[in-house]
């Protein structure tokens, strides 16, 4: 019988699983607490968003996204020599923390989506199915781009009085990465990919 | 509103009543068998509540409020420019916006710096009174405040990320150079501690007070 009941996640109470129409999503009755969502064509859409993602995060991580100029000299910053500043001043939590965040989430999203879905494409059902998904649904929150983006734009605002903000490549990969990585999980139907390694 | 918004048919019981576990990673219900359980779906451990979810909850609390302190006394940043050193903390930094006559920036630093935080320790301890004291008071506006606190926690590394390009860019030696202080450590250990204290606190915790009335 238990195949067929849910329990919702903030109230635990049961629930019969029914039909939900396509991008409609299944809510608690007693708390509205969401509690799945079915997607169209999630798999194909998931996976076409993976592979643009990786694109500008390899864009975004190697190239300066913000130059600072004052008169002759010109500084220009990719992510990695930011971070590497901080360590350089002992701010070897915050350093971590940033380098975390920003860099090594999105690429354990990003690389765990690939693992994942290219498999479930071609039909087959990857071996770490079940481990690399609960990775990747347990670093969900610790993923920041969006607001490291938000920092560098009030950084930019601090700093135009001070010099001349020369917005670089990568700055315009963020957004896009940001963007792709958003319909990445948007497109993604947890549920159909648990249902998965139920068959394997 | 959602579009699209079905409500599920429900039964009159929640999970740990039925004997039945559900898995905080993939939502199978599995029979509560063991005390110590895996998911046979995913592998997580599986547990009815959340373990010591109070006082993990408040130990992370106070740790918060402790560290929130040093984190708006000390310094964030050293600003060098033609070799005059100004140490600015979080508050200073959001009047330096007003006074430059950018308020919407300084509005932004506030609200994710201040606001957000405080609002977010405020509201863990109204629902781990709530639950200690079994209030009956709105539970479903009470989870909803949770998920609040779920989402909005992130945001407050905004600071921290402001600091990192701040400190990446402006590295000019005497002329124009921008140092981080140790207010942002202790600000950066204040978010990741809301953080994990907003994980810690079980939701359901509320509601199991609202049953355990009925009968
Ligand atoms: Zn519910
Ligand atoms: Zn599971």
């Amino acid at each position: 019988m238990t195949e067929h009941l849910i329990a919702c996640h903030a109230c635990d109470l049961l629930h019969r699983v029914g039909d939900v129409p396509l991008g409609g999503s299944a809510c608690c009755s007693r708390c509205g607490t969401p509690l799945y969502r079915p997607k169209r064509d999630s798999i194909n859409r998931s996976l076409a968003f993976t592979m643009a993602g990786v694109i500008f995060y390899l864009i975004a991580n190697t190239h300066p996204f913000l130059g600072f100029q004052i008169g002759s000299q010109l500084r220009e910053t990719t992510l990695a020599t930011g971070i590497f500043q901080l360590y350089q001043q002992d701010m070897f939590i915050i350093a971590t923390l940033v380098l975390f965040t920003v860099v090594i989430v999105p690429a354990i999203h990003l690389l765990s989506m690939l693992y994942i879905l290219v498999p479930l494409r071609a039909k087959m059902t990857p071996t770490f199915l079940a481990p690399v998904f609960r990775l990747y649904l347990m670093l969900k929150p610790w993923g920041m781009l969006e607001i490291f983006m938000l920092g560098i734009l009030v950084s930019a605002i601090k700093l135009v009085k001070m010099a001349t903000i020369i917005p670089g490549v990568a700055l315009f990969a963020f957004m896009a990465l940001i963007f792709v990585l958003s319909a990445m999980t948007v497109t993604l139907d947890e549920h159909l990919i648990w249902k998965k390694t139920e068959y394997s | 509103m959602e579009k699209n918004r079905v409500l599920l048919k429900f039964h009159s019981m929640t999970a740990k009543k039925a004997g039945l576990v559900s898995c905080h990673r993939c939502h199978l219900l599995s029979k509560l068998s063991s005390r110590k359980g895996k998911c046979p779906r995913c592998g997580a451990i599986i547990r009815s509540r959340k373990p010591e979810s109070i006082a993990r909850t408040w130990a992370l609390i106070i740790a918060a409020c402790i560290f929130y302190i040093p984190a708006n006394i000390l310094p964030v940043t050293y600003t060098t420019s033609i070799g005059m050193v100004q140490p600015d903390t979080i508050m200073s930094g959001v009047i330096y916006f007003i006074h430059s006559g950018s308020w919407p920036v300084a509005l932004i630093i506030f609200i994710a710096s201040v606001f957000v935080p405080l609002l977010k320790l405020l509201i863990l301890i109204i629902l781990l009174l709530s639950v200690q004291f079994r209030w009956q008071w709105r539970p479903v506006d009470r989870t909803r405040l949770y998920h609040l606190t779920e989402a909005i926690g992130r945001w407050s590394m905004l600071d921290i990320f402001v600091i990192t390009v701040l400190v990446a860019l402006v590295h000019l030696g005497a002329l124009a150079n921008i140092a981080a202080g140790q207010g942002a450590l202790f600000f950066a250990i204040v978010v990741v501690i809301t953080m994990f204290a907003a994980e810690s606190f079980d939701p359901r915790l509320i509601w199991d007070n609202i049953e355990n009335t009925d009968d």
